[in-house]
């Protein structure tokens, strides 16, 4: 072994060589996914377009013009891009709208189980023995409690307010989170260098955020990108069956609903579905770019 | 007529076989232009680490390369070229008159049948022996590798066997044909030292028993030391020394050799001084470096080293090697 | 070199009775009774300052599963465990935690000993900052720098994540891990073995320098014989959970008592042809008991060339026949 002093060696040798991250190769397999990539391009097109599209001097969505009522067909001369509903809404304004609500719940809800089903997971799986157990069991409880009774009980107790609907949904999607991260930890917890960060002295707290949380996360977010449709869908229906947004507000779900009835005769009712599934696609698409991209062995 | 270094006729002639993998990274070339001759009951051994290239010949000789990989070049035995034929063709050969042991027996043994089923199948595809000769053949032959109460033992599963077992149960299969040439590809690494000693011995005995020729690949000069009558010696894909087993110890000539020597510590020596290492770290096979392969980590290298590839040349009848230095 | 236990220091460490069972088996809906593998069955043995100790087995034979109840890693472990006249089984989780930065542990594979997602500076330096928790970040990066140059890596590696280092490189971010809090003893297990052979005698090597400069101890645990005895003071033969035989390296190795040692030493391959086929080679027979059913009496005596009727009978002791060389068997002698 050649003793150098650090100062002796070339500067060359003493710059910094920048290291290639597990996720920057992710990402370099991702962004050569062209489905993936563009299905995360449009996805991005109609965020923009449900948050920012309102603003550009559209009608406001409960803007009622008798003229066009009962449900009139799209008319772009007008501006009634996707027509009106039976009350002579805009139904592109509502859809826009209806994204909103749509795509905000979706994001609250995963984010509220990403947070509370990762750390369940991870410090239950890690920890073992009799505190996985009973934290696991509390997790068969929360599962075996009907949905829509409990979204039932909360809108009879509380009323009916978007609110609920991110609390409900969050509190249910939680526990495949949990239970995900909680076989993650299992695997994870034999590994070599857990057992190193152990002797080291490392605590267990720090373990399970150092160590286990970060490789954790390649399943984990494929399972958010595939959580989020989900969502979207659980909400949908809920509004669909009359719980969830209260009118005027409109969410996916509720402007579904309302071309699902008069879907013969007004066909273009049924456009925000339209826009509904090509979101839930391109998520789809997004998910599975993601897991070949962090896992290219398991095609 | 071909002879091995032995003077006997050559059951295996191995002549400038080239091997590449088609990866996402590009074209990776695991061996390079090697070539070699095994005489009938002749025992070569092949030493090398990773990198070397040393299994992938004898995957490319036996038709098992991956399905990204080609090889080119020829491979007779007994006269008959078998690159590149189909997997049928192959089937013939292999098992019956030119089998291989693996590493790791519980790959190449099914787990989901029995132990009987794995051997009576050899003995009835190669020879066309009844279910009961089958049996019968088998078990003599597990007795004769010392499975203990072999007719008992028959039915079970592989993995109701040891290590030692299962690998002695291998070697069981690959003798029932009693083919001319049996290739081991690293047979011993797995287990332990006493089972190593006792299977290596098996090994000896039956080989000279069925007057087999052996070819043992193995990074374990030891086990080279006491099975092998000549060795090669590769490098980055390529043999860059061949000889016989004595000379080669005594007087290595390429630089690699002599370094893999004298790192290695010997049960028999008694100094604890630092041992002689060799630099840096094997090749990588995707980014070779020009000319030798093995100059970056050579402490006799010159200038030719860098720029020319040295070939494998003959030094005496018996030795070869690939390197420009006259002589170490 | 002076074996530097004759220096007569006190010991580093002193292990009495260590016994480590895995229970298997057996819940509350299970009708057979657990069975029990008594991985290590009573081990005792000391350890001095700047001193390396081998741990030569074969599969079974609870050298790991040692080194792991050592460092008390292992719930399971029973006995006493001694660390600088403390004893270790006293302690608080906490009180346990502080000790570590005294007694590390490298690995055998050397990849998966490391967070695929941390840098190799990140990786280093997690021990120190475990324990030192206010070092300002540019001294934490200054001393990762000096002990990456220290086991031969270049300190401009620093950003690099462990995938993209070999396997002998990987190995020696290991090492640096284990030596940042300067530990007084390292337990190497099987350190070498997933390395090739080039790598193995740089490692080996590393090793050496770093025992010298820094006067750790060592205990270092391989199925490789020719290795331990180059870079041992003292070895230790276990089988089946038990001590065989305990020496000086060169006692062992000239003299071997125990029937299994013996065999052990004629098994091991000498890379001369000359020597390896010229040997008179002890080849068992027969196969490793299962450890859930050792024999009775001496658990190696199904294989042993000189078992007698009292091998079946009675355990034997684990005697000192001469300094510092203790056998157990009943026929040493013979």
């Amino acid at each position: 072994m050649v003793d150098v002093r650090l100062q002796d060696l070339p500067r060359a040798a003493i710059e910094e060589v920048a290291g290639r991250s597990l996720w920057a190769d992710a990402r370099h397999r991702f962004l050569r996914n062209k489905a993936a990539v563009s299905s995360v391009i449009i996805l991005a097109l109609i965020t923009v377009a449900c948050f920012a599209g309102p603003h550009l001097g559209l009608r406001p969505q409960d803007d009622v013009n008798y003229d066009m009522m009962p449900a009139a067909p799209p008319d772009f001369a007008a501006g009634y891009f996707f027509g009106s509903d039976s009350n002579g809404r805009d139904l592109f304004v509502r859809t826009l709208y209806g994204g909103q609500v749509s795509l905000t719940v979706a994001v609250v809800a995963t984010f509220v189980s990403l947070v509370i089903g990762v750390i369940w997971g991870a410090l239950s799986g890690f920890i073992g023995g009799r505190i996985d157990g009973a934290m696991m069991r509390i997790v068969d409880i929360l599962y075996s409690i009907p949905f829509i009774f409990f979204v039932i009980m909360l809108t009879v107790v509380f009323g009916r307010y978007i609110v609920l609907i991110y609390f409900a949904i969050g509190s249910v999607s939680w526990l495949d989170m949990a239970r995900i991260v909680r076989g993650q930890t299992l695997s994870l917890k034999r590994k070599e260098f857990i057992e190193a960060a152990h002797a080291s002295g490392v605590s267990t707290w720090n373990i399970v955020l150092r160590h286990i949380i970060p490789n954790c996360l390649g399943p984990v977010v494929v399972y958010v990108t595939l959580t989020i449709p989900n969502v979207i869908l659980t909400e949908s229906f809920l509004s669909f069956l009359g719980m969830g947004v209260q009118e005027p507000q409109s969410s996916w779900g509720t402007l579904v609903s309302e071309g699902a009835t008069v879907m013969e005769s007004a066909p273009w009712m049924l456009l925000p579905g339209i826009v509904l599934a090509v979101t839930l696609l391109c998520l789809n698409f997004v998910g599975d770019g993601m897991r070949d991209a962090l896992d290219p062995k398991d095609r | 007529m071909v002879s091995g270094a032995n003077g006997k006729a050559a059951v295996l002639e191995v002549s400038h076989l080239d091997t590449t993998f088609a990866t996402p990274e590009g074209e990776v070339k695991a061996v390079s232009d090697v070539s070699f001759t095994a005489g009938g009951g002749e025992a070569i051994g092949i030493v090398g680490e990773s990198g070397s290239g040393k299994s992938q010949v004898f995957m490319s000789i036996m038709g098992l390369l991956a399905s990204n990989g080609r090889a080119r070049g020829s491979v007779k035995f007994h006269g008959r070229e078998i690159l590149g034929l189909s997997a049928n063709q192959l089937n013939d050969i292999r098992g019956a008159r030119m089998s291989m042991i693996f590493q790791d027996p519980m790959t190449s043994l099914n787990p989901y049948l029995t132990v009987s089923r794995q051997l009576t199948e050899v003995l009835v595809t190669h020879k066309g022996m009844s279910e009961a000769q089958a049996r019968k053949a088998a078990i003599a032959m597990l007795d004769r590798v010392q499975i203990p109460e072999a007719k008992q033992r028959f039915d079970m599963y592989p993995h109701e066997f040891s290590g030692g077992m299962r690998q002695r149960v291998m070697i069981a299969m690959a003798l029932l044909c009693q083919p001319e040439l049996l290739i081991a590809d690293e047979p011993t690494t797995a287990l332990d030292v006493t089972v190593q000693a006792q299977i290596l011995e098996l090994i000896s005995e039956l080989r000279q028993q069925f007057n087999m020729a052996l070819i043992l690949i193995t990074h374990d000069m030891g086990v080279i030391a006491g099975l092998c009558d000549r060795v090669m010696v590769m490098y980055g894909g390529r043999v860059v020394e061949a000889a016989p087993v004595r000379d080669l110890f005594k007087n290595p000539q390429h630089p690699y050799t002599a370094g893999l020597l004298r790192s290695m510590p010997r049960l028999d020596e008694t100094s604890h001084d630092r041992l002689t290492t060799i630099a840096g770290q094997p090749p990588n096979l995707q980014r070779l470096p020009s000319g030798c392969a093995f100059r970056d980590r050579c402490d006799r290298r010159f200038e030719p080293c860098a720029t020319e590839l040295p070939p494998l040349r003959p030094i005496t009848p018996e030795r070869s090697k690939a390197c420009h230095l006259p002589a170490l | 070199m002076p074996s530097p236990g004759a220096l007569g220091s006190a010991p580093l460490l002193s292990v009495a009775d260590l016994k480590v069972h895995f229970r298997i088996g057996g819940g509350v809906l299970s009708r057979r009774p657990p069975a029990i593998l008594k991985a290590v069955d009573g081990v005792d043995f000391e350890l001095r300052p700047g001193e390396t100790l081998g741990l030569v087995g074969e599969s079974g034979c609870g050298k790991s599963t040692l080194g792991r109840a050592v460092l008390r890693l292992l719930p399971q472990a029973a006995g006493r465990v001694v660390w600088l006249g403390e004893d270790l089984g006293k302690l608080s989780h906490e009180g346990m935690r502080q000790k570590r930065r005294e007694m590390q542990i490298i690995f055998q594979d050397p990849l998966a000993s490391l967070n695929p997602r941390m840098t190799v500076g990140e990786i280093i330096a997690e021990p120190m900052k475990t324990f030192q928790p206010d070092l300002p970040a540019a001294e934490a990066k200054r001393r990762v720098q000096e002990m990456m140059r220290k086991v031969g890596l270049l300190p401009n590696q620093i950003n690099r994540y462990p995938h993209e280092f070999s396997g002998g490189q990987c190995q020696r971010i290991g090492i640096a891990r284990a030596m940042i809090n300067n530990p007084k003893l390292i337990v190497c297990d099987e350190p070498v073995s997933a390395l090739d052979v080039s790598i193995q005698a740089q490692i080996v090597n590393l090793l050496m320098d770093l025992q010298r400069e820094t006067g750790m101890a060592l205990i270092f645990i391989s199925h490789n014989l020719s290795v331990v005895r180059h870079i041992s003071h003292r070895i230790m033969v276990l089988y089946l959970g038990r001590v065989a035989e305990l020496a000086d390296r060169d006692q062992l190795y000239r003299n071997p008592r125990h029937p299994y040692s013996q065999a052990l030493i004629s098994a091991v391959p000498i890379p001369d042809p000359e020597v390896e086929r010229g040997r008179q080679r002890i080849v068992l027979k027969g196969d490793l008991p299962s450890p859930l059913k050792p024999p009775s009496g001496c658990a190696f005596r199904t294989r042993c060339p000189k078992a007698t009727e009292i091998c079946a009978r009675v355990m034997p002791p684990l005697d000192e026949i001469e300094r510092g060389h203790k056998v157990a068997c009943h026929h040493w002698n013979e």
